[in-house]
């Protein structure tokens, strides 16, 4: 079955001239849509990404990762929403490209939905309180 | 008249008034009418939880040994106006921190300001005040630093020249790049709107002609017990009005006063604005005595019947033409989307519409515990008959200024 996740790859020095984000599509028939990339000054790269394939392949191909010495995250763990700091205005709905951040009713209070979060960081920008966590 | 504030105080004390919120309330005169809901119900409570900037709070710390009459203070870093007697100050919600970048790097960040302060006050925390002065004969110090804490002050009130704005502007971006701004992170090309009241939960929007919300009107303010001291700055009653009373735009506002140390951190945010600055959100919450059925009439408004402005604030804000670029009600800005220049537009509240019904329950429960009893108001907020309009400043050119008071 075909199933889509988002992960959060953190690439060291030394693969970040390789291409082998290209062999999960070349090796394992995985499609992958790059939803942000960056490398800092020391060449170590960040890239959230949503792989989309067989979920046989999609272990397989993230096991390939792992032995190229990438370190792999779930999104979801990446950003948070700190409820104790949370005062369900509802800036952060505003920017949130994907409704990952909802006024849910009838209660009116901001949730979270990790699952379609595409760590753009844009609701960190809104967030007056700070509530909006961002770990990568 | 069905009933006086005597009588409503006195079903107060007894512990028999009939208290609902001004949500609560729309749904009872749809189902019973108005005549049947009047006769029931003695108070509505209202609320809104928001963003406020003209907020701040008046500090008395106490003297020192020797005497010091201070004219430049700092708290946690953030400048405090000390042009009053020796060891009082003011401390303003929008004031950023001293070392604060600003905008230098646009959008800034502003991660610490008066509100801030206020909030840690609040909240019980120990802050760092650093104080000037010039001296004199009879407060010869010249500087002091240490940590002051609420709980020893002498007086600290808040005081805010202007809360609860009576309706307000819905801002969208007309331009091709984000802009930054009090109303949020507005999106390019009609990319997204921003609104900031709490609609048929806010106070004014509830009393549009301010016939019980007055001068000495007691109230919730920052958890706490506070009362309405005056009219806000830019109070403006003579806004264009629909057939139920409701100002198309922002009318009304109020000036509140209350004791800081019964208030509490979670009803006085200290927030951070991208791009624009530091201010405090804040939350009030308003009694409304139901005297006769008009007053309920007044009061059972709903969203539906709330019409705001739509403004570009990529220029026609900032630029100050007035022009607006149409009407949406609050019950469409809830719904999630409205419709500008044909285009469907996805809306988000800078105000929380559930920390506003908390306090107008919060109230409730006051009321009906015995706790809160309703006052009458001292003297009106000037209404529509009063003139009083809001005015833009009328520059006047000053020719041969040989002063040079800033750059």
């Amino acid at each position: 079955m075909t199933v889509s996740r988002k992960i959060v790859l953190h690439f060291p020095a030394q693969v970040a001239d390789r291409p082998i984000v290209c062999d999960l599509a070349l090796r394992f028939g995985l499609a992958f849509n790059i939803l942000r990339a960056s490398i800092s000054p020391h060449r170590e790269g960040i890239m959230v990404m949503e792989i989309i394939g067989e979920g046989a392949n999609q272990e397989k191909g993230l096991q390939y990762l792992r032995e190229q010495g990438v370190l792999i995250e779930s999104l979801s763990q990446d950003i948070r929403k700190n409820d104790e700091r949370c005062i369900n205005c509802g800036a952060c709905v505003g920017v949130c490209p994907t409704s990952a951040l909802f006024i849910e009713k009838p209660s009116f209070e901001v949730r979270f939905d990790g699952t379609r979060c595409i760590a753009c960081e844009m609701c960190i920008m809104a967030c007056p309180t700070f509530a909006m966590e961002a770990l990568i | 008249m069905l009933r006086s504030y005597e009588e409503i105080n006195q079903k107060i004390r007894e512990g028999k008034a009939v208290v609902v919120t001004a949500e609560e309330v729309i749904e009872m005169v749809k189902e019973k009418g108005l005549k049947e809901v009047a006769r029931q119900v003695d108070v509505v409570t209202t609320g809104t939880f928001g963003i406020m900037c003209s907020s701040g709070a008046f500090l008395n710390i106490g003297h020192t040994k020797p005497r010091m009459k201070i004219s430049e203070a700092y708290l946690n870093g953030v400048m405090a106006y000390c042009g009053l007697a020796a060891v009082d100050m003011y401390i303003g919600a929008t004031q950023p921190a001293k070392d604060d970048p600003l905008n230098k790097v646009h959008p800034g960040e502003f991660r610490y300001g008066g509100g801030h302060v206020i909030q840690d006050l609040v909240a019980g925390k120990d802050v760092l005040l650093e104080a000037y002065a010039y001296g004199t004969d009879c407060y010869p110090r010249k500087k002091l630093v240490t940590w002051i804490n609420l709980k020893d002050l002498n007086e600290a009130y808040l005081f805010n020249p202007r809360n609860a704005y009576q309706n307000y502007n819905v801002a969208v971006n007309l331009s091709d790049k984000t802009i930054y701004t009090y109303m949020g992170i507005l999106l390019p090309r009609l990319g997204n709107a921003g609104y900031s009241s709490a609609g048929q939960l806010s106070p004014l929007l509830n009393d549009p002609f301010y016939r019980v919300i007055g001068v000495g009107t007691r109230i919730f303010l920052g958890g706490g017990v506070g009362y309405v001291a005056w009219q806000g700055t830019q109070h403006n009653p003579s806004v264009e009005r629909n057939e139920r009373g409701v100002p198309k735009g922002g009318a009304g506002t109020l000036a509140l006063i209350g004791d800081l140390k019964g208030m509490s951190a979670q009803w006085l945010w200290g927030v951070s604005v991208r791009g624009y600055g530091c201010s405090l959100a804040v939350g009030v919450g308003v009694p409304i005595p139901i005297l006769d059925e008009e007053t309920l009439y007044y009061c059972s408004v709903s969203d539906e019947e709330i019409l705001a402005p739509v403004v570009d604030y990529s220029s026609a804000y900032p630029e100050g033409t007035g022009e607006v670029l149409g009407y949406v009600s609050y019950a469409q800005l809830r719904s999630g989307k409205i419709v500008i220049k044909g285009k469907e537009i996805p809306t988000f509240p800078l105000s929380s519409y559930q920390r506003a019904r908390e306090i107008a329950q919060t109230l409730k429960r006051w009321i009906q515990e015995g706790n809160f009893e309703l006052t009458r108001p001292v003297v009106n907020l000037p209404g529509v008959e009063s003139g009083v309009r809001f005015k833009n400043l009328k520059e006047r050119p000053v020719e041969n200024y040989a002063g040079n008071l800033k750059g």
